[in-house]
């Protein structure tokens, strides 16, 4: 049989009901359900998740660091969308 | 410490390619602490010196599993026996955490498997050297572990995002590592006169090693400037020697054994232990491949991942089968 490398896969681990999944590392596995159990034993040994992701890395499509201020600038000049945009007049309540 | 194998090592190329521009964007952005990521742009040097020190620690706690291993069947109760098998699962794990960390900077799995199977690979020295005694394993945790710590910890503020992140992880557990490790040593010296003997026949044996952990003494350090610069290393190895050997010294004395060194002595004025001469004949050829175990850790590594390899066959083959019904 011929040698060939592990997918690798991202891993991510909800700590408790209530928090969102958030990433932990990756891990090589021949399948999902061996990245499955493979995520398990190295990134859960001490009880931290009581869910785990884990997605295929090459599947992950991902913004590029080299265009992050061209991509993300639409949202740069909408400072109206911040509620410090704007001024309440001293002695407003509850707002 | 788990990468000394770096301070040895020639010294890097700067790539061509590289503007003086972006050189200088690049430390600005490390200047600010910022974090860089695995897509950012960075040198070439900076991305190759720590795919050498993120695998060389990988490979460290790989090979690191192996002393502790050779006393997980002979401890002397189930309890320790658990403790043990737990601690050397962490080992593993490390590893783990570790190559996925330099997995980031482009550099395959199963290279960096093979370059330490081949021997290309460097590991800490500390790893070649054997466990005579249960104490050794009590010696570990709390000598080797924690220089280690020592180590680590500032490695968690490293520039490198996904090196610091799976340090915080390795942090976290190594503590356990390091308490358990004061715990057996304890014990024994709480124990019989035969059995404080051995604790103290560990301390001599493993003292010099641990100290030699932290790598050469500054004034030999070739790439410890460059790595400060980047905020890959933080403290030098003599600074981490140092706060190393004034807590340590301490908790010997606690224990109520000591250190084989004659000359060391505390200096009121800085606060500081002095510490004798280290034998750095010693520490180069055990990185050479010349200290007392060098030959059986590879040996056994090698062994271990060729008698793994039906398993991952088995697994692939599986996986071939799963994704070919799929598929049909």
């Amino acid at each position: 049989m011929t040698k060939q490398e592990w997918p690798l896969y991202e891993v991510f681990i909800r700590t408790k009901a209530g928090l969102s999944h958030r990433h932990a590392g990756s891990v090589h596995a021949p399948d999902d359900q061996m990245a499955l159990s493979n995520a398990r034993d190295t990134y859960t040994r001490r009880s931290e998740g009581v869910s785990l992701w884990v997605v295929r890395s090459d599947r992950i499509v991902a913004s590029d660091p080299a265009e992050t201020s061209a991509f993300f600038e639409p949202a740069e000049d909408k400072i109206y969308r911040h509620p410090t945009f704007y001024d309440i007049p001293d002695g407003v309540e509850n707002l | 410490m788990y990468t000394q194998g770096l301070d040895q090592g020639g010294r890097d190329q700067q790539a061509a390619v590289e503007t003086a521009e972006q050189l200088a964007a690049f430390q600005k952005r490390i200047d600010a602490e910022e974090k860089i990521e695995a897509k950012d742009w960075m040198p070439e040097a900076y991305r190759r010196t720590l795919v050498r020190q993120i695998s060389q620690h990988a490979h460290s706690e790989i090979i690191g599993m192996q002393p502790e291993g050779n006393w997980l069947t002979r401890a002397p109760s189930l309890k320790r026996k658990a403790i043990l098998l737990a601690k050397v699962q962490d080992e593993a794990g490390h590893g783990l955490y570790l190559y996925s960390a330099a997995e980031t900077l482009g550099v395959s799995r199963d290279q960096m498997v093979a370059d330490l199977l081949s021997g290309k690979a460097k590991y800490s020295s500390i790893f070649n050297y054997p466990t005579l005694s249960w104490a050794d394993i009590g010696a570990i945790g709390w000598l080797v572990d924690g220089a280690a710590i020592m180590n680590q910890i500032p490695l968690c503020r490293c520039s490198y995002g996904p090196y610091a992140r799976a340090m915080v992880r390795v942090c976290k557990e190594e503590s356990f590592h390091q308490r358990q490790g004061f715990d057996i040593m304890l014990n024994l010296c709480r124990g019989t006169d035969r059995q404080k003997a051995m604790a103290q026949d560990a301390l001599n044996r493993w003292w010099w090693p641990s100290l030699m952990m932290f790598g050469p003494n500054d004034s030999e350090s070739t790439h410890s400037a460059q790595s400060m610069a980047w905020k890959i290393k933080r403290f030098s190895n003599d600074e981490l020697r140092q706060k190393f050997v004034d807590v340590t010294v301490q908790q010997a004395a606690f224990l109520g054994i000591s250190v084989p060194d004659d000359d060391l002595k505390l200096d009121e004025a800085s606060g500081h232990y002095n510490y004798g001469e280290i034998d750095w004949q010693e520490f180069i050829d055990v990185i050479a491949g010349n200290g007392p175990c060098n030959q059986q850790r590879l040996d056994k590594r090698r062994r271990a991942h060729d008698d793994g390899d039906w398993v991952r066959e088995a697994a692939q083959a599986y996986a071939n089968k799963q994704a070919a019904r799929v598929a049909a």
